[in-house]
């Protein structure tokens, strides 16, 4: 009991990462039906902005802000700068571009910062807590869930209670209606890619430092893992997202502790192939319209 | 004149869908454009909202010409566009759908109540999302979020299209309540030419992109029998 315990509370701090990074996926598919193959590497080079200026200062936070704000700069640009001029004549064109910032970010990362691993420290205590003799959770842990949390409840709250989320939605679902409406589409897009990109960084800050440290690959099995929660989610459906990544993580937690972590890439597939056979849009995906 | 068309010609492309339209919808008037399939009406509508652009030709909204002009800027200007297949936005409610007709406007709270006031369904089903309503009332939420912006001119496409008689019989007694009460202009797309005309101030008909040489007065007789 105290193991099972114990891996439901690892499996939900995992999926918890999974979660942000999931949504973040969600986001940019619903803005621009795109799934961003580079997200993995854009919140690496974000952690590498964050390792800069913590290197620098001193600060933790200071670095946190950093990711923060040079992932959200960063997703604007390549929203801005490659996206908008990829062809969308064919869903490939966007992937193929996707893989070419991957290749391009991380070449450029190892170039800049090197391909060794570097430690990464966290600003709490990553020891866990006994609660009833029972190794539970660390303060880091509660640090990463109420992470996670805030990024959820504050896109929860702009998508559904402010009229810039409105028009975010309106502009996702049907781009030539939002414009004779008054909506600037474009705006709303980079608005997406830089709120994506934002909480794929974080994601990215509160995972590194619980694996092996920064590398340019750093994130690129947390994408692999993400990405599944999104499909099993749904990678139309927020919600989806935090739930297929919790669910995941948990998943994972249980093969990895009564299997052996050889064992956990398998589960993850066995997953995801029962999700699509079973509900292959996945889980919270929206009911279908009504025929007019 | 809220509206003219000076010699317009847009198309898909190389080759030209409209060609050489001329054409005038007086203020506080509702002029329709009739035509088969493949006349070129929805892309004449496109083109006025600047969905498409002329390659030549003019477009004078209120003696402005729009040459230039971002398609998301027109709705501001008094020009809204109420799509054919409605448009309505499915994955939200039908106050969001509203909401966003008039979303940069102070007064969108009290616009939203007439709305409402003018399609009595659409306040009863107000938290029902766009994929749960029927024909009908898309096509009410469709005109209801346009004129959330206050439109002076309203291009509206085949708005009977899919729509049971009686529905559509209230649709245009609607469109003709508000060009009477509100001074509402509007350039009307229809197939159905005996409903259109029995609102219309003018017609026009259309045909291979170019409008033909039909009086009003003429089309009414044929399909009226006045």
């Amino acid at each position: 009991m105290e193991r099972f315990a114990f891996l439901t509370f690892d499996g939900l701090a995992n999926g918890a990462v999974y979660s942000a990074f999931a949504l973040a996926l969600v986001l940019i598919w619903r803005a621009a039906r795109i799934v961003n193959f580079a997200q993995g590497a854009m919140a690496v080079a974000a952690a590498y902005a964050a390792y800069a200026v913590t290197s620098a200062t001193g600060s933790y936070w200071l670095g946190f802000a950093a990711a923060l704000a040079g992932g959200m700069a960063l997703g604007v640009l390549v929203e801005r700068g490659v996206m908008r001029f990829t062809s969308h004549s064919a869903p490939l064109n966007q992937v193929i571009v996707a893989l070419g910032l991957v290749l391009t970010i991380q070449a450029g990362l190892g170039m800049l910062y090197g391909n060794e691993f570097r430690p990464v420290g966290t600003p709490f205590s990553r020891d866990a807590i006994d609660v009833g003799g029972v190794p539970l959770l660390s303060q880091y842990d509660v640090f990463v869930f109420a992470a996670v949390l805030t990024i959820v409840l504050l896109l929860a709250l702009l998508f559904t209670k402010t009229s810039t989320g409105l028009r975010m939605r309106a502009a996702a679902f049907a781009p030539e209606v939002s414009r004779l409406l008054g909506v600037n589409v474009g705006g709303m897009l980079t608005l997406g890619w830089a709120l994506a990109a934002g909480a794929g960084a974080v994601a990215a800050m509160l995972v590194i430092p619980t694996e092996l440290g920064l590398h340019p690959h750093a994130m690129d099995l947390v994408f692999v893992t993400s990405f599944t929660a999104a499909v099993i989610g749904g990678l139309d459906s927020p919600p989806g997202a935090v739930v297929g990544g919790l669910l995941l993580g948990l998943v994972l937690s249980y093969v990895s502790g009564y299997l052996g972590s050889s064992v956990t890439p398998i589960a993850a597939f066995a997953a995801l192939l029962a999700v699509l056979l079973a509900r292959p849009q996945g889980l919270f995906a929206a009911s279908k319209a009504r025929q007019a | 004149m809220i509206l003219q068309l000076e010699g317009l010609t847009a198309g898909y492309g190389a080759a030209p869908v409209l060609r050489d339209i001329h054409l005038e919808v007086p203020q506080g008037s509702i002029v329709t454009v009739l035509g088969p399939n493949g006349a070129g009406k929805t892309t004449l509508l496109r083109t006025i909202a600047g969905l498409l652009k002329p390659t030549t030709g003019r477009i004078l909204f209120d003696g402005d010409d729009l040459r230039g002009v971002r398609v998301e800027h027109l709705v501001r200007r008094g020009l809204a566009l109420v799509p054919e297949g409605r448009g309505v936005i499915t994955e939200l409610t039908v106050e969001e759908n509203l909401r966003l007709g008039g979303l940069w406007r102070k007064d969108s709270a009290a616009t939203m109540s007439e709305v409402y006031e003018l399609f009595e369904p659409l306040a009863r089903r107000n938290k029902s999302m766009g994929h749960q309503l029927s024909g009908g009332e898309r096509q009410m939420l469709a005109i209801g979020r346009a004129l959330m912006a206050r439109p002076r001119l309203l291009l509206l496409d085949e708005p009977s299209l899919g729509l049971a008689p009686k529905v559509t019989a209230q649709i245009m007694s609607l469109l003709r309540q508000l060009r009477d009460n509100d001074g509402l202009s509007v350039l009307l797309v229809e197939q159905n030419a005996r409903s259109a005309l029995s609102i219309a101030d003018a017609a026009v008909a259309m045909s291979l992109g170019r409008l033909a040489e039909t009086s009003s007065g003429d089309m009414r007789a044929a399909y009226l029998g006045s």
